[in-house]
């Protein structure tokens, strides 16, 4: 068992290293779904977040803890949802999207959105709360105060978004449903590594748990030296 | 806009009395200096005459701004100042900005007044690591760059060390000279002296008295006032 373990290892260091194209391909298409779903996961998430943060409503309060609920969507559950959506029959149908990477992306998307609209409304109301005098007095309207809030507090921000992409990079079950595992088509990283492992190749499972892992810990590194040179820089 | 004048001015939090039927009016000239213990009400009165809040019962009118609304050219510098993560220069374009004046003058303007302050050197610094002394400045350069014909100051020095002080209290009596109406909270007596020429004494919530500086350190006309200035009512 352990020489099996130290072998698979062994072929899956060897796979990343030479740049294996099966490998590669899997790994381009898990970046550009889950990139393209965290771009549009921000450009909702964010306003979102500014909105909430500065504006005064009823039923402002349920919609906080409705988006603090959502962070801990299951992906499954995203991608039953989505696949209702987008199946033949759902109200969706007639795009003929499901099975293709659209499709992922519109159900990471979904998944990551509440996410990055919940931590931001956090830390875009914790800059509001000291900034809301300060920017009232000099006239500023609702709107204009919350574009302020967001470049002001734009390397928070860009934490959040990175665990966002993280959350969307390392889920399966969303993917798993909406993308179906097509060989060449939708697989993941993350598909791959769930079904490679059920087969029993585990190089190519490993290998890409490898480049996986990598890539949340460059994401946590980047994501921590931007803030702290944002902090040295602006204060 | 002035005068400014307040008619039965209340507020109040929670049915908890924080401003209790103040009725001022507030000329053009003199400086104002709003004083009183702690507690006093001395920065609810300046927010509700600045607009931030709005007064629970009575009227607070600029006379000479055909008495409605909010007149834009007021500002206010507050005890910490609030910058802007960007540099000391785009800190007072933005009030700029929003003041709606022209692309093409707010940078000029801007350099103007960081240089009236003596921070022209650190124009291109980011704005919140500069010293607490320097960032006060730069609200009171952000502030004046708006060309206020109020300028309200919430206790402006109150975090700052003696020599800081003064510096800011020279920009003051620079401001003033360009014809600004200032009007100040402060729990400083000597800086009342100082910069002020009219005290309105505040103590919980009421206005006690109002008369001119020397007069009201030489000859209190309330008991309240008089127990103050010997620093016997709690005040910071």
């Amino acid at each position: 068992m352990m020489n099996d373990l130290g072998r698979a290892f062994a072929e899956a260091f060897g796979l990343v290293a030479r740049l294996d194209p099966q490998l590669l391909d899997i790994v381009a298409l898990s970046l550009k779904v889950s990139l393209t779903a965290v771009v549009l996961a921000a450009l909702v998430g964010l306003p979102l977040g500014a909105v909430l943060a500065v504006e005064r409503f009823r039923g402002r309060q349920a919609v906080v803890v409705l988006l603090n609920a959502l962070m801990g969507l299951p992906p499954v559950v995203v991608g039953l949802l989505v696949y209702l959506l987008l199946s033949r029959a759902g109200p969706l149908g007639s795009l003929g999207i499901l099975f293709t990477p659209a499709a992922m992306i519109v159900a990471q998307a979904i998944l990551v959105t509440p996410i990055v609209a919940a931590l931001s409304r956090q830390v875009l109301e914790d800059a509001w709360r000291e900034y809301e005098e300060q920017l009232r007095s000099l006239g500023a309207r609702r709107m204009t105060a919350a574009i302020t809030l967001l470049w002001d507090t734009r390397f928070s921000l860009v934490t959040i978004v990175l665990a966002g992409f993280g959350r969307a990079a390392a889920e399966v079950g969303a993917v798993m449903i909406v993308g179906g595992n097509i060989d060449g088509v939708t697989r993941v990283m993350t598909t791959t590594i769930a079904l490679e492992t059920s087969k029993g190749d585990l190089p190519l499972a490993l290998g890409l748990g490898v480049i996986l892992v990598g890539l949340v810990i460059m994401l946590n590194a980047a994501a921590s030296l931007i803030r702290e040179a944002a902090l040295r820089r602006y204060g | 806009m002035l005068p400014l004048e307040l008619k039965d001015v209340c507020f109040g939090v929670n049915g908890k009395v924080i401003i209790d039927r103040v009725s001022v009016e507030i000329g053009a000239g003199p400086r104002t200096i709003i004083l009183g213990p702690n507690g006093a009400g001395k920065s609810v009165l300046m927010r509700l005459c600045h607009g931030l809040l709005r007064p629970t019962g009575g009227a607070i009118v600029w006379r000479g701004n055909g008495g409605t609304g909010r007149p834009r050219r007021q500002a206010m510098v507050f005890q910490r100042p609030v910058m802007l993560r960007r540099s000391a220069l785009a800190n007072i374009v933005y009030g700029l900005k929003l003041a709606g004046v022209a692309r093409t003058e707010r940078e000029l303007r801007a350099r103007d007044v960081l240089d009236v302050v003596g921070l022209t050197d650190k124009s291109q610094q980011a704005a919140r690591v500069l010293s607490g002394g320097e960032q006060q400045k730069l609200a009171l350069a952000r502030a004046w760059a708006l060309g206020p014909e109020v300028l309200f100051l919430d206790e402006p020095t109150a975090n700052l060390d003696p020599g800081a002080t003064r510096e800011l209290e020279a920009i003051v009596a620079a401001i003033r000279a360009t014809g600004t109406k200032i009007i100040m909270t402060t729990h400083n007596l000597g800086q009342a002296r100082r910069l002020g020429d009219e005290i309105l004494f505040l103590n919980q919530g009421r206005l006690v008295e109002r008369a001119p500086v020397d007069q009201f350190f030489r000859q209190p006309a309330s008991a309240e006032a008089a127990a103050f200035i010997r620093g016997e009512l709690p005040w910071s």
